[in-house]
C-alpha cells in the first residue's frame, strides 16, 4: 500500500494488464452520422445565412449578398461533413470482457481504455434527425468526481444504432445483480400531461418574456428597421392610450412566455418516466424531440433534494432532485441530469422522495427554528429597505424628477419593503431539521425552498460555524459535506442547543484524543495551548 | 441595533449559552507563522502603496493627491501588520484526532470543521517560497467532496512532514472509495 493515496479510489481495474481480451473485434460507429452532421450544418447556415443575405442584400444588391453567402455557407457545410467523415473513419470502439475502449483522432491518436467494472451510468439519447434514423449517443459515467461534466461523461460513441445502444447499455450495467436486487424492479412515477401547467409558474417565465422582447429587437434590427418596434408602440399608445398598450402588452408578452415555458417544459419531459430497474438502477426516461435517458445507480446516492420554486409552491407543486455521486460539476447537479421528478403535486413529490429514500423516510419530522432566525432575516430586510428608501429620497433630491416618475418609484418601493418583509417571515418560518438514526434533513429558502434528505453514512464532513450576530442571537449553522451534489448542506440558524445535539451526535465522538501510542506519536504543535 | 443588542443580551442570559460548545483543537500554529502571515500584508500593502509613492514623487503636481492615499494606506497597513496576524496566532487551532482533522478558525466568523480519517482521499502539503524563508508549511486534507477539504496553514516543516505522512499511512489503510 505504499501508492499515493489519489489512486486508492478509483479501483484497481486502472493496474490490470491489457491481455487476454484483445480478440474482441474493433467496431465502427454508424456511418450515417455524416449525414446528420451535413443536415445540422446545413441548417445552422440558412439560420445564419437568411439573415445575412437580407442584411446586406439590402445595403447593396440581392446578387453582391449571395454571391459572398452561398460560398460561406458551402465551405461550412463542407468542412464539417468533411471533418466528421474523418472522425467516423478514425474512430473505432470495442468491449472486452473488462474494458470499454475506444480509439480516435487525426493527429493524435488518443486510446481511452475504461474498466467495465468502474462504470456507473449508461446515458441513451437521440435527438430528432439521430431518431428518425434510428440512431442514438452513448455516454458512459465513471462517477468520478472533480474535473467537471467532462470527467463524468468519460466516454462517449455518437452514434450508433438504437438496438447496439441499448444493447451495450443492458451489457455495460449488468454486473452482480444477484446480491443487491432487494427492492423489485418496478415503475415509481410517469409523465401526466397536467403537470405541464406548472412550467409557467416558475421565474423564468419572466426571464424568457424578456428574452422575447430582445429576440423581436434583434430581428427587426436585421431586417435594418430596428426602430420598428418602439414605433409602432407609439402609434398604438397614441390612438388608445398609453394604460391600455402597456396592459394589453404586458398581458400579450405574459402568455407567450407562458406558452415557451410550457413548450420547453413539454419538449423536456414528455413521456417521462421513472422506473427502479433490477440491479439497483434507477433509470428516468423523457424528452419529446430530443429522448434522454439517464441511469444512475442507486448506490450512488446520498440523499434527495425537494426543490419547490415560489410559484410551484403556492401551486402545491414540487421537483425532486437527487443528491449521487459523480453526477458531475455543480452546474450539471443543477439542471437537468439530476432531476428525477419535475415539477409535479407535491404528494406525488413525498412519495418519490420515501421511494428513494426507503422507510428511514417515515420518521423525519422537521423541527422548526428558533426565533432569532427570524430576527436575522428581518435585519437583512431592514438593510435592504434603509437602501431603497435612501434610493427613493436620492431621486426626491435630484431635482427635477417629474411627479408620475416618484409616484412610480414609490408605489414600487412600498411593494418591495413589503415583498423583502414577506420574504424574511416565510424564509425563517421555512427553516428546519431532523436528524433520525439513519438521516439528516434540512430546510431552507423562500424563492427556492428546499428540503434536502441526506443519509448520514453519506456525509463525509462536518461543520459548525458561528458569525458574532449568530452568536448575538444564540444562532449557530452546521454544514454537512458529502461527495454528492452541492457538496454542502447546511442546516442554517439553528439554535445553538439545536446545533449543539446535531454536533453531538456527529463530530463529538470524532474528536476524542488520541490515546497514548497510536501511530507516529501525536504531533503536539509550537506554543502550549 | 444597539436596543436589539440589549435586548437580546438580556434575553440570552436566561435561555441558553450563546457558542456552541465544542472542544478547542489541541494545537496552535508555529510561531512562525505569525511572521509570514506579517510578510504577507506587508507585501499586499506595499504593492499597493509603492506606486502610489513613485508616482507622487515623479508628477509633482498631483503629489498631494497620490501621497495622501499612500500615507492612509501605509498607517493603516501598519496597523493591520502589526495587530492582525497576532490576533489570527490566538483564533487558529488546530489537532488531528483519533479519528479525524479537526481545526477551529476565526472569532468573528468562528468555524470548526472536522475531516473524518475514513473519508479522506489526499493530504498535501505546499510549501511557498515565503513560507520557506519562515520555516513553515501548509497541509491540506481532501476528501472526495468539493466543500471538504480542511487546510492547516501554518505548521513547522518538520511538523507538516510527520502530520502528513501519518495521515497517508492511515488513509491507505483504510478501504473504501470514501464517498
Amino acid at each position: 500500500m505504499s501508492a499515493p493515496p489519489e489512486l486508492s479510489g478509483t479501483g484497481p481495474a486502472h493496474r490490470e494488464p491489457a491481455t487476454a481480451d484483445d480478440d474482441a473485434p474493433w467496431q465502427r460507429l454508424d456511418v450515417r452520422t455524416v449525414a446528420v452532421t451535413a443536415v445540422v450544418f446545413t441548417g445552422i447556415a440558412v439560420l445564419g445565412g437568411v439573415p445575412t443575405t437580407i442584411g446586406v442584400g439590402s445595403a447593396t444588391s440581392v446578387g453582391t449578398a449571395l454571391a459572398w453567402v452561398l460560398p460561406g455557407a458551402g465551405l461550412l457545410i463542407g468542412v464539417a461533413t468533411l471533418t466528421d467523415y474523418v472522425r467516423w473513419r478514425r474512430t473505432r470502439y470495442r468491449v472486452t470482457a473488462t474494458h470499454v475502449e475506444v480509439r480516435t483522432g487525426v493527429l493524435f491518436t488518443s486510446r481511452l481504455r475504461l474498466a467495465r467494472e468502474r462504470i456507473r451510468a449508461v446515458d441513451l439519447s437521440a435527438h430528432i434527425l439521430l431518431r428518425w434514423l434510428g440512431l442514438v449517443r452513448l455516454a458512459v459515467g465513471t462517477g468520478e468526481q472533480g474535473g467537471g461534466g467532462a470527467a463524468s461523461q468519460a466516454l462517449v460513441l455518437n452514434p450508433v444504432p438504437r438496438g447496439e445502444g441499448e444493447r451495450l447499455q443492458e451489457m455495460l450495467l449488468d454486473r452482480d445483480v444477484a446480491g443487491s436486487d432487494s427492492r423489485d424492479a418496478r415503475r415509481l412515477a410517469t409523465w401526466r400531461a397536467r403537470w405541464v401547467w406548472y412550467a409557467p409558474l416558475s421565474l423564468w417565465t419572466m426571464g424568457i418574456a424578456a428574452v422575447l422582447i430582445g429576440v423581436a429587437f434583434q430581428v427587426t434590427d436585421w431586417f435594418g428597421r430596428g426602430d420598428l418596434i418602439v414605433r409602432v408602440v407609439l402609434d398604438l399608445a397614441a390612438t388608445h392610450g398609453w394604460g391600455r398598450v402597456i396592459a394589453v402588452g404586458l398581458l400579450l408578452v405574459l402568455v407567450v412566455a407562458a406558452v415557451t415555458a410550457i413548450a420547453f417544459q413539454l419538449e423536456a419531459w414528455w413521456d417521462y418516466r421513472l422506473d427502479r430497474e433490477r440491479g439497483g438502477m434507477l433509470r428516468v426516461r423523457r424528452g419529446l424531440l430530443t429522448s434522454r435517458s439517464v441511469s444512475l445507480e442507486e448506490d450512488r446516492i446520498r440523499g434527495v433534494d425537494m426543490v419547490e420554486p415560489l410559484g410551484g409552491r403556492l401551486a402545491g407543486a414540487a421537483r425532486v432532485q437527487v443528491v449521487a455521486t459523480g453526477l458531475g460539476s455543480q452546474a450539471e447537479a443543477q439542471t437537468g441530469l439530476s432531476t428525477l421528478l419535475p415539477l409535479a403535486p407535491r404528494a406525488v413529490a413525498q412519495q418519490i422522495v420515501r421511494e428513494i429514500i426507503g422507510p428511514p423516510a417515515h420518521e423525519v419530522s422537521l423541527h422548526p427554528h428558533p426565533r432569532g432566525a427570524l430576527i436575522r432575516r428581518l435585519r437583512w430586510a431592514g438593510w435592504i429597505i434603509l437602501a431603497l428608501v435612501l434610493g427613493w429620497v436620492g431621486l426626491f433630491a435630484l431635482g427635477p424628477v417629474p411627479v408620475w416618475a416618484l409616484a412610480g418609484a414609490a408605489v414600487l418601493v412600498v411593494v418591495l419593503i413589503v415583498a423583502s418583509l414577506r420574504h424574511a417571515y416565510d424564509a425563517a418560518s421555512n427553516l428546519g431539521h431532523a436528524l433520525t438514526p439513519a438521516l439528516l434533513a434540512s430546510r431552507r429558502g423562500s424563492i427556492r425552498r428546499s428540503t434536502v434528505v441526506l443519509h448520514r453514512e453519506g456525509i463525509i464532513g462536518w461543520q459548525v460555524r458561528q458569525s458574532i450576530f449568530q452568536r448575538r442571537l444564540g444562532l449557530a449553522t452546521l454544514v454537512a459535506v458529502t461527495a454528492a451534489g452541492r457538496g454542502r448542506y447546511p442546516v442554517v440558524d439553528g439554535s445553538v442547543a439545536q446545533i449543539q445535539e446535531l454536533a453531538d451526535q456527529e463530530m463529538v465522538g470524532l474528536l476524542a484524543p488520541r490515546g497514548e501510542g497510536s501511530g507516529a506519536g501525536a504531533p503536539d504543535g509550537g506554543a502550549p495551548g | 441595533m444597539g436596543e436589539a443588542r440589549a435586548a437580546t443580551d438580556q434575553a440570552g442570559a436566561a435561555r441558553e449559552p450563546e457558542v456552541v460548545n465544542l472542544r478547542p483543537p489541541s494545537n496552535r500554529y508555529d510561531s512562525r507563522v505569525v511572521g509570514w502571515w506579517r510578510a504577507r500584508l506587508a507585501l499586499g500593502f506595499a504593492v499597493v502603496i509603492t506606486p502610489l509613492v513613485i508616482l507622487g514623487l515623479l508628477i509633482s503636481p498631483a503629489r498631494i493627491w497620490l501621497l495622501t492615499p499612500a500615507a492612509i494606506a501605509g498607517v493603516i497597513g501598519l496597523v493591520l501588520t502589526v495587530a492582525l496576524p497576532t490576533w489570527w496566532y490566538r483564533v487558529h487551532r488546530w489537532e488531528v484526532t483519533e479519528r479525524a482533522v479537526y481545526t477551529r478558525t476565526g472569532y468573528f466568523w468562528q468555524s470548526w470543521r472536522v475531516a473524518p480519517m475514513s473519508r479522506i482521499q489526499t493530504v498535501d502539503t505546499t510549501r511557498g517560497p515565503l513560507q520557506r524563508a519562515f520555516g513553515i508549511a501548509t497541509v491540506t486534507v481532501t476528501t472526495a467532496s468539493s466543500a471538504g477539504a480542511v487546510a492547516i496553514a501554518g505548521l513547522a516543516h518538520d511538523d507538516a512532514e510527520r502530520v502528513s505522512h501519518e495521515l497517508t499511512l492511515i488513509t491507505d489503510a483504510t478501504p473504501g472509495d470514501a464517498t
